[in-house]
């Protein structure tokens, strides 16, 4: 049986999932006691979005394919022993972290030890619920989406500092306060971002958001530039990832609060750091790449796929950011977000309200597609300027940032008298 | 049992009387604000019952006061740890049966 | 709010948020009291989610859990050992004996009262609560951001050691 041209609802039409899984639901609630079939559906819903998807992408992109394209970017090869190319290095490393001893020291609080890895893996788990795969492909489409975000990506910097707190360590719970001061603020530039998408589309559901990059044949990382840029930082600062991660500074506070973690309760918290790094960038995909749309071209390439490489895609840029950028101070970070990304989320609110009132008022109530793309233009112009402009005054200069390495007698610096030698 | 409004009113008085003997029985400042967390809490379940289950014409007004509960509860728990680290630079202590210098 | 779903939903939830709400009395730890209390605050996030108030529910866990709990946590690892022992103080006997009087008193209101419910949830949307607050409610939402402003000037200013407000004095 030819698969028709465009995706229609046939339950045998693999280009949209959400047909077939509408079809299996309907039939076991028909069979099933009443409400029964809600946990079949979440049973679903796990194995489809997180074993199926989620599982082998933190495997094969996270831990093989972020290490081999680090590796070229220091120009040295990846992991390639295990397997031809390093293919089993993922499998091998599983191996190894569950045949190793998962020490629990003397003085440190056992149940708090236990359950901190396993209140940091249910939040990434839980993130891919409200995501949408394709038009009917979400699981649960919740009408305040973009916030649920916000509540479930703070519950790990608890049990970071759970984590932390109760290994007994000194190191330990410097991490531990470092990583939450660092996590709290960075999420109040996060929200301030969202929000000004959450003003253009109208509406807080991802799915509402998906529907209307596709009804305005726009992706809003055109409309709003800065709100992505600002998007990107927070969240990896949220997830601890180069350049922001003085959580896990391996050279400074041995392992941060990961110190007193060994074998699979370490391989969890090293999953779920992949794992929360996918779900961001599914996060970002939807909202701001445009999800399963892409101008068309979804009535007949399968939309999953599609998405499925815009979260790959995000996730190769937070690679290439790991993988170039050194590692900032705790005080660099800090009045960073406070400085500058602050600021600048709150302007970036105040044009995007601006333009939604041009908007409104323009076009009498309903909203046609033309007046976005002129947003667009004005808003990527709007956003250079205002990040030079509030840098220039912030204090920075480029002048002061060096661009060739200097002799040390040049810039200034101090030499220290030669050794005396010793005969 | 569908759960109808007696319910949850029923939670609500429960942690509210749990927040109570927490607020007024424990030794330490952090303690007492614990339990001062949860009798807002159980305020704002009793507020989302009655926004919910009540025959009113206007039902967001449940919700809208839940909000500022929230805004204010988070204000002062921000007060009140401030001036519980602050009494600990001054006095050594946290402990409430202790400051009591203004006992005759 | 029929069906199995939401009755088995309302249970585990009262159960879970009271239970936990009672470790917060009853646990000799102080940090571990938290770590309580951090599972109430999700527990009552749930009942929202019940009462038909999602956008309140995630409200409150990214306050409630996000900030307030790491406010606690900060304080308590900023003060001393000594009162990390969850005590009690001599007047917990009767604090106990007037909860359960009020508790007593509340219960036999809420079981005599006659309430006149509706059966369906009302229709709420969070662009009813922003239309509500920017309407109807908008004096009380400009105080409590300028509450919120002073809240946190003054929590700032009571933290502050004697050596840092000497720096930033006006001479």
């Amino acid at each position: 049986m030819m698969l028709p041209a465009l995706i229609t609802d046939n339950w045998y039409d693999i280009r949209d999932l959400g047909n077939l899984s509408h079809e299996i639901l309907y039939q076991l609630n028909r069979v099933l006691p009443d409400g029964l079939v809600y946990v079949i559906a979440a049973l679903l819903g796990f194995v489809a979005a997180f074993l199926i998807f989620v599982l082998p992408s933190q495997l094969y992109v996270g831990v093989l394919g972020e290490r081999k394209i680090i590796g070229r970017i220091q120009s040295r090869y990846g992991p390639n022993r295990v397997g031809k190319f390093g293919v089993l290095q993922p499998i091998a490393d599983a191996i190894k972290l569950m045949q190793k001893e998962a020490l629990t020291p003397k003085g440190a609080d056992k149940v708090v030890m236990w359950t901190a890895p396993i209140i940091f893996v249910a939040p990434a788990v839980l993130l891919f619920a409200v995501i949408p795969f394709g038009p009917k492909m979400v699981f649960a489409d919740i009408p305040a989406g973009i916030i649920y975000f916000m509540g479930v990506s703070s519950i790990p910097v608890l049990a970071a500092f759970m984590a932390g707190w109760s290994g007994n360590n000194k190191y330990s719970l410097f991490g531990a306060m470092r990583i939450v001061a660092m996590t709290i603020s960075y999420e109040v530039p996060l929200v301030l971002a969202l929000l000004g998408a959450v003003l253009l589309t109208g509406s807080m559901s991802l799915q509402d958001m998906v529907w209307w990059a596709k009804h305005n044949h726009i992706w809003l990382v055109f409309v709003q530039p800065l709100a992505f840029v600002i998007y990107f930082i927070c969240v990896s600062a949220e997830l601890n990832r180069t350049p922001a991660d003085i959580a896990e500074a391996e050279s400074e506070i041995v392992a941060g609060y990961l110190t007193e973690y060994s074998g699979m309760k370490w391989g969890l918290f090293y999953g779920m750091d992949i794992g929360y790094a996918l779900a961001a960038s599914a996060f970002a995909a939807t909202v701001f790449l445009g999800g399963w749309s892409f101008f068309g071209i979804d009535r007949w390439v399968p939309p999953w796929m599609i998405f499925i490489g815009k979260t790959h895609l995000f996730y190769l840029v937070f690679i290439w950011t790991r993988g170039t950028l050194p590692r900032l101070r705790s005080d660099q970070l800090m009045s960073f977000t406070w400085k500058f990304l602050l600021p600048l989320a709150l302007v970036n609110l105040v044009i995007v309200a601006t333009e939604k009132t041009i908007w409104n008022k323009a076009t009498d109530g309903d909203l046609d597609a033309a007046w976005v793309f002129i947003f667009a233009a004005v808003n990527i112009v709007l956003a250079a300027v205002a990040v030079y402009l509030w840098a220039r005054l912030v204090g920075y200069r480029p002048e002061d940032v060096p661009t060739k390495p200097r002799l040390v007698k040049e810039a200034g610096g101090y030499i220290p008298a030669p050794a005396p030698e010793v005969r | 049992m569908t759960p109808g409004i007696e319910h949850f009113l029923i939670v609500g008085a429960l942690l509210f009387c749990i927040g109570l003997a927490v607020a007024l029985s424990k030794r330490n400042a952090i303690g007492v604000l614990m339990g001062v967390e949860l009798m807002l809490n159980a305020v704002n379940i009793t507020l989302l019952t009655f926004s919910r289950f009540s025959v009113s014409e206007r039902p967001i007004t449940g919700q809208t006061f839940a909000v500022f509960v929230i805004t204010v509860a988070a204000a002062e728990a921000a007060v009140a740890l401030a001036l519980a680290v602050s009494v600990y630079r001054n006095r050594e202590t946290v402990d409430v049966d202790q400051m009591d210098l203004l006992k005759s | 709010m029929h069906g199995f779903g939401p009755s088995l939903a309302f249970w585990v939830l009262a159960i879970l948020t009271l239970v936990s709400a009672g470790g917060v009395m009853m646990v000799r730890n102080l940090l571990h009291a938290v770590l309580f209390l951090i599972v109430t605050f999700l527990g009552v996030a749930g009942f929202f989610v019940l009462l038909s108030a999602e956008f309140l529910a995630m409200a409150q866990i990214v306050i409630y859990v996000g900030a307030i709990a790491v406010l606690v946590l900060f304080a308590v690892l900023l003060t001393p050992r000594a009162g990390r022992d969850n005590g009690e103080t001599r007047w917990a006997g009767p604090a106990v004996l007037l909860s359960v009087a009020l508790l007593a008193v509340m219960l036999f209101v809420i079981k005599d009262t006659h309430w006149s419910t509706v059966v369906e949830s009302p229709e709420l949307t969070v662009a009813d609560l922003g239309r509500a607050l920017l309407n109807r409610w908008v004096l009380p939402f400009e105080i409590a951001s300028v509450l919120l402003t002073a809240a946190l000037i003054g929590a700032i200013m009571l933290v502050r050691s004697p050596e840092e407000e000497a720096e930033d004095a006006l001479a």
